[in-house]
């Protein structure tokens, strides 16, 4: 095991070319969906990192590049010390041992058609464990870590006769039969009724502790980032716009757009009065973007400089860094003409 | 104790996640079309493999009469219960035995075509990409070629033989399996429980074999059920036309014979046999193809 991050990732981009149109077809140029543009990041071991962001941001395409669904464009990924791309056969069967990921809906992750032992004993079977009593204990075994117990009543169990919270933990214990070294939660609880969202959440956490997993937590709920991470990575339009640790993050927010996705989560505490950053909610184009900071159009505090932005993250206060150029006292509303 | 009674209950409820086998025999005993052509489909197929011993004579054996003078053109009777040609064949044993080159032709074509239609149509929709691009663009060139002028311009090149039709039939049929098994896996492929399987390590062949083959094989078999029909029917067809294998009895070449001797408007009893054998055996699959389709989309099925 060497020193430093577990995961490291240097420029990664992930382009998808936009199929032209019959009106493009004397446009020469090719137009890009730049789904994640350049983003840098350092997971330390036994970290949770949360991913955060509205639809389209990119945050479920970098989970995808880590976990290897997807490609990247270009970009570096580095495993404890093991840059991917120098990756053998071998090399990416064992990769798939130590990255796993759980989906965001309970009731398309699993195989209709397999029952729970069937599919937490696939992956073993796999990755080459052959003796039926090897395979029977750690699927026992993981269950339990699941909180599915008593185990035994649910091996024969098919995914339709569970629910969604049942289903969800077959698929952590299927996240967790290999013995990972990171797992990829990509929006595991908004699917799931509110009140099964802590238990899992507190699954999530002893899984840390228990076998010393780094989570990647991929949502756009700032509420459940903030319970279960250390630290956040705001992403919009496939840029970070601001990271840091995760309290700090949410209630300092440095960057406009995370400010705007703090103020938008809900308080329980009718008598809280709180800042109130309005924006305007037309969705983004995610192709023709604008230049410098991708926030400009919809921010309240846009100024003429704002094109000049080159994305870099600047360190604001204590480990929690901002791409926007101007600090938080620098915000001001914009003017209205 | 008494969620688990409920929970038991539910799961032999929830129909789809059953074998196929017990909702089709559920299915079975409230359809009575489709019970009638199960009966009748097993009939036939009785008839079928049991034909040589069923038949009276064989069907070019020319029959006398005390006399010593064809029988020709005799109207049905106890002794030639489907009459006989204008040659004194036996009609009846002639229908017997169409019945195993029908049944013969029928299934092996659809199987045939199944096997080949579902292997390009997974391997299209899974892969996609320029795999897809080219599989289908083969798949729309099958489609631009019509079946009975091939089949003569077939059975001109090689042989006119039982296994050249079959033969016919499958090359140009396995499109249509290919295209529906295609479209199916295309959003199959997109559920997450594949990328699951892929998260765990799971290699193309694995994911096909065992995550994306069990969803479409309900399609599949109705696929194959329709596929039967549609052989059987190309083979009596091409037989009419007389370009069938002159060696082997077919209730097509039965009706060919029957068209080219002049005697199809006279000799009823040489038309009918063979064309309702033709009819009823269509009508027993279609009716279990019917009955297989309400398995396969649970919104058919009656509540």
């Amino acid at each position: 095991m060497s020193e430093g991050p577990l995961i490291r990732v240097e420029k990664l981009t992930k382009y998808y070319p936009v199929r032209r149109r019959l009106r493009r077809l004397f446009d020469r140029e090719q137009h890009y969906v730049r789904a994640v543009d350049d983003i840098s990041l350092e997971i330390e071991r036994g970290e949770i990192l949360g991913l955060a962001g509205e639809s389209g941001s990119g945050k479920t395409t970098t989970g995808e590049i880590i976990v290897r669904l997807q490609e990247a464009t270009s970009g570096v990924i580095v495993l404890d010390g093991h840059p991917l791309e120098a990756d053998t056969r071998a090399d990416r069967k064992r990769f798939r041992r130590e990255v796993q990921m759980i989906f965001q809906d309970p009731y398309e992750t699993l195989n209709p058609r397999f029952n729970v032992f069937e599919t937490i004993a696939e992956p073993l079977r796999i990755h080459g464990v052959r003796h039926k009593s090897e395979i029977a204990r750690r699927v026992t075994e993981c269950l339990e870590i699941a909180e599915l117990k008593p185990a035994a009543s649910y091996l024969h169990r098919f995914p339709h006769e569970l629910s969604g919270g049942q289903r969800q933990r077959v698929a952590i214990a299927r996240g967790i039969v290999l013995e990972p070294k990171v797992l990829i939660a990509d929006e595991p609880v908004s699917m799931l009724d509110v009140s099964i969202r802590a238990d899992i959440l507190n699954l999530l956490k002893r899984l840390r502790r228990r076998m010393g997993l780094t989570m990647i937590y991929v949502s756009h709920d700032l509420a459940t980032i903030k319970y279960l991470c250390d630290r956040i990575a705001v992403m919009y339009l496939g840029k970070i716009v601001e990271i840091g640790p995760a309290d700090e993050v949410i209630a300092h927010p440095q960057h406009p757009y995370t400010r705007v996705l703090v103020s938008s989560v809900p308080v329980a505490d009718p008598d809280y009065v709180r800042e109130e950053v309005s924006v305007d909610d037309a969705p983004p184009d995610q192709i023709n973007l604008p230049e410098g900071c991708r926030f400009t159009p919809r921010c309240p505090f846009a100024q003429s400089d704002c094109s000049g932005c080159d994305h870099r993250l600047l360190e604001r206060r204590p480990k929690q860094f901002s791409a926007c150029i101007y600090a938080e006292s620098e915000l001001k509303p914009r003017s209205i003409p | 104790m008494k969620d688990e009674a409920r929970m038991n209950a539910r799961s032999r409820r929830s129909g789809n996640r059953q074998s196929l086998f017990n909702i089709f025999w559920s299915n079975l005993k409230r359809d009575r079309l489709a019970l009638f052509g199960v009966i009748l489909l097993l009939f036939f197929v009785f008839v079928g493999v049991f034909a040589e011993s069923l038949a009276p004579h064989g069907p070019r054996d020319r029959h006398y009469d005390a006399e010593g003078t064809i029988r020709r053109l005799e109207q049905p009777s106890w002794q030639y219960p489907f009459g006989t040609t204008d040659v004194g064949r036996d009609i009846f044993s002639q229908v017997i035995l169409g019945t195993r080159t029908a049944l013969t032709v029928g299934f092996l074509a659809a199987l045939l075509v199944t096997l080949v239609g579902s292997v390009i149509g997974i391997i299209a929709g899974y892969f996609g990409g320029w795999i897809d691009t080219v599989l289908m663009r083969i798949v729309d060139f099958f489609y631009a070629i019509p079946f009975i002028p091939f089949v003569i311009v077939l059975s001109a090149i090689l042989q006119p033989s039982m296994w050249n039709i079959i033969l016919a039939v499958s090359l140009l049929s396995w499109r249509t399996v290919a295209r529906i098994v295609r479209s199916q896996v295309l959003s199959i492929a997109q559920r997450p429980y594949i990328k699951a399987a892929r998260v765990a390590g799971a290699g193309h062949l694995r994911i096909m074999a065992r995550y994306i083959l069990p969803n479409v094989i309900p399609l599949v078999l109705l696929e194959m059920a329709f596929m039967v029909n549609w052989a059987i029917m190309a083979e009596a067809s091409v037989a009419f036309l007389g370009f069938g294998d002159p060696r082997v009895t077919s209730w097509g070449q039965i009706l060919h014979i029957n068209f080219v001797s002049g005697y199809s408007r006279l000799a009823w009893w040489w038309t009918a046999p063979p064309g309702l054998a033709i009819v009823l055996l269509l009508l027993s699959i279609f009716f279990v193809a019917r009955s297989l389709e309400a398995v396969v989309d649970p919104r058919l099925r009656k509540r």
